[in-house]
């Protein structure tokens, strides 16, 4: 092994830091799953009857499914029965209430993982969801936001306040019938966020939900649901991790994002859930429907994700382009390492005439992490003179670790222009010896020249996102040259 | 400054030791310009590299002491740090990277080896562009990438950039002349003659006299198969040029069999 390689490799070896548990009394429910799981979990949120019927035909849907085989991702049978669908830190049995009655233990974790509650502490403009395993415990900004028209809550609480809504969207771009996941999670999810954007108005700060999954064997099954009305705009933010355990757990989410006419809606994630050690035990399953539709004309979507986490990633964040003259666009950075396993891309589905997508997908492999894109490209016969760029760059950091690129294009209508291009690197001495030989630490030199192949997506990012982006990438890339 | 002697280097090239430097000595002392010439593969870009501390070469025999220690065991940024600064013959891309942030720290990072504060954007900026004058680049190369998509020129040009950023003690330029126009030529002559000093060193590979026409050496080497055949003072470059190599060679291999 070469000096650079074993630097590589120590830069690779660097620890999960968001690895602690917090101790707290919980209300959960028996392990396994079953009608009454599902009935029981509706009742604890005293949901409103559609509620429950939705959550049962999904229920019995999802019964009628086998779990998806076709990923480029390896592991072993996942036990539906040996697994908690829902427990809440006793204290927030009544729902969320003022930050100042919020269980301090809490608060104290969501300070060690740098989520500001407090609002005093907040980062400016930033205002914040925080979901802790199933519940979400705290939303910041709450009354700023209401003088605007705008709802940001807890996705329980949007149920109790605004069924209306819930029922007019929820299920209409993930349909419970979506797949084994989806539906999974359309059964029984336990929170989530929910965000509704009312007609020209500019939501003036980020928008965030932070995701920590801390219970043992829970699996954590949120839902989003973002509603941008007409000529609306909102940029929301989705942060993610979990504590460091043997056993693997599993995150199955759906989201679903809603353009209407001339909306705009920018969703970032910063996806840093516990990859697993450094031998491939333990870490997060990310099993994750993530879909938006331009439903009406002149809208706009764009997902960007930076994605280091999680021993599996398994997510397709997407676009149907419905709406005449709507953009969708996927901006992606996925980096495994140890033996982590990414499969993951996009669908961009053009209908509506003039419509454009385009698809950036940078990954970053290393130790013996597997990386795959992923992507469909559909054009429909309605879609006159859709567009679409796809570019997806591989990044190979040593020489155990796999880069695989799986492109489909469907092309229904003539005027249609597709392009594709691809690129597979490896970080060459070369380059590494360049920077060294300007006095560059190999640690920071890795470093930056995996910020540099990446910043396409990182410009896609809010300001500080983009800061904690690149600071994650440095971390999750510790013990990594070759 | 640098004395390198009996240096022997191989290669492994498909798990056969091949060797490229077969003994070389070479004494640079401080405040010297010294011009390494030879014909292709003789091994001076080789030779360049083992002193930048590049991977991939085994020393099989000889050493290099530098400022009074001992060079090969140091790692390339510790050499770095230590004033030694390589030109390179081909220089590297780095999509994404912006020449100024790559500068800046480099140069911070040189810093901070030797307990200097870092400098901040503004007082980066002000020195870049003073320097970028003298070297007559262009500022918009500043936000680009790293050599990405620079012309020959101008990546040639973006190396003594860095140099006259950096200031090293030992600067080795390897083929910097290489593929510039009479006019850059010139400017990249200044740019080197202006940073000699007596506490400076300067080795200079090249194949061309014309170079040595404006940066005139002490030493001027000639390099043949691995191996320092002759040395002599800046005349022996011109009759090099009127020559050729296989003057030297011949009487070399004669030598060495007498
Ligand atoms: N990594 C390598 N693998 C195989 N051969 C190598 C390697 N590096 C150098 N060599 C060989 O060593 C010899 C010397 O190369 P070097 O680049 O030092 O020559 P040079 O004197 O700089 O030539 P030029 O004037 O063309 O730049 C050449 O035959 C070259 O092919
Ligand atoms: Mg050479």
């Amino acid at each position: 092994m070469t000096t650079a390689t074993k630097q590589l490799d120590e830069l690779i070896s660097r620890e999960y830091q968001h690895g602690f548990y917090t101790q707290l009394e919980t209300d959960t429910i028996p392990r396994g799953l079953s009608e009454d799981t599902v009935r029981l979990i509706s009742t604890k949120k005293n949901e409103p009857e559609f509620m429950l019927e939705w959550r049962l035909k999904a229920y019995w849907h999802w019964l009628t499914m086998t779990e998806p085989k076709w990923a480029n991702v390896h592991y072993p049978p996942i036990d539906y029965q040996n697994t908690f669908y829902y427990s809440a830190p006793k204290s927030e049995k009544e729902g969320p209430r003022s930050l100042s009655e919020i269980d301090p233990e809490l608060l104290r974790t969501y300070e060690k993982l740098g989520i500001p509650l407090k609002e005093q502490q907040k980062l400016a403009g930033v205002a914040v969801d925080a979901v802790f395993d199933s519940v979400s415990v705290a939303t910041t900004f709450k009354t700023k936001l209401a003088e605007l028209g705008i709802i940001f809550c807890p996705f329980s609480e949007a149920v109790q306040k605004h069924p209306d809504l819930v029922q007019q969207y929820l299920g209409t771009v993930v349909p419970y019938t979506d797949n084994f996941f989806a539906s999974l999670n359309s059964a029984v999810f336990s929170d989530g966020s929910f965000c509704y954007i009312p007609p020209s108005v500019r939501c003036p700060m980020e928008l965030s939900t932070y995701f920590r999954i801390n219970a043992k064997n829970t699996g954590q099954f949120e839902r989003t649901l973002i509603i941008a009305d007409e000529n609306a705009y909102v940029s929301y933010l989705e942060g993610c991790t979990a504590p460091m355990r043997d056993e693997n757990q599993l995150h199955a989410a759906v989201v679903e994002l809603i353009a209407l006419k001339g909306a705009r809606i920018k969703y970032a994630t910063v996806q840093n859930w516990y990859p697993g050690d450094k031998n491939g035990k333990g870490g997060i399953y990310n099993f994750v429907t993530k879909r938006g539709e331009c439903r009406g004309d002149n809208s706009h979507i764009s997902w960007t994700q930076v994605e280091t986490g999680s021993a599996i990633t398994w997510k397709y964040p997407s676009v149907i382009l419905r709406g005449d003259n709507s953009v969708g666009e996927f901006y992606s950075v996925a980096l495994t390492n140890h033996y982590q396993q990414a499969d993951t891309g996009t669908k961009m589905i053009h209908i509506g005439r003039n419509t454009k997508s385009t698809v950036l997908s940078k990954g970053i492999s290393a130790g013996h992490g597997q990386n795959s894109y992923r992507g469909l490209i559909k054009v429909l016969p309605s879609a006159e003179n859709a567009r679409n760029y796809t570019q997806c760059d591989s990044l190979l950091l040593g020489d155990q670790c796999g880069a695989h690129t799986f492109p489909y294009i469907e092309v229904k209508n003539h005027s249609a222009k597709v392009e594709h291009e691809a690129s597979t690197s490896r970080i060459g001495e070369d380059q590494l010896f360049y920077c060294t030989q300007r006095g560059i630490a190999p640690e920071d030199a890795v470093s930056m020249i995996v910020n540099g192949f990446c910043k396409a997506v990182f410009q896609e990012l809010p300001m500080e996102f983009a800061v904690e982006a690149q600071k994650l990438l440095g971390v999750s890339l510790e013990g990594s040259t070759g | 400054m640098l004395t390198i002697k009996n240096l022997h280097v191989s290669i492994d090239d498909n798990g056969n030791g091949k060797e490229i430097l077969r003994g070389i000595n070479l004494n640079v002392k401080a405040g010297e310009v010294h011009a390494i010439m030879g014909p292709n593969a003789s091994g001076k870009s080789t030779l360049a590299q083992v002193l930048a501390g590049r991977e991939g070469y085994q020393v099989t025999a000889g050493s290099v002491r530098y400022l009074g220690q001992d060079l090969l065991a140091m790692t390339p940024e510790q050499r770095a740090c230590e004033g030694i600064f390589l030109a390179f013959q081909y220089p590297v891309e780095i999509p994404g990277v912006s020449n100024a942030l790559f500068l800046k720290t480099a140069l911070n990072a040189m810093r901070k080896q030797h307990g200097l504060p870092e400098l901040d954007a503004m007082d980066f900026l002000s020195l870049v562009r003073e320097r970028m004058k003298r070297v007559g680049m262009d500022e918009a190369l500043l936000s680009r990438a790293v050599n990405e998509g620079f012309s020959g020129g101008e990546k040639k040009r973006n190396e003594i950039l860095q140099l006259t950023v950096l200031e090293p003690r030992l600067a080795i330029l390897d083929e910097t002349d290489s593929g510039l126009d009479i006019d850059a030529l010139k400017l990249v002559a200044d740019g080197v003659n202006d940073m000699r000093s007596p506490e400076r060193s300067i080795v200079l590979v090249t194949h061309y006299q014309r170079l040595l026409d404006y940066i005139v050496p002490d030493v001027v080497h000639v390099l043949s198969q691995g191996c320092i055949v002759k040395s002599g003072d800046a005349n022996l470059a011109r009759e090099l040029e009127r020559h050729g190599y296989s003057r030297v060679e011949t009487e070399n291999t004669a030598k060495q069999v007498a």
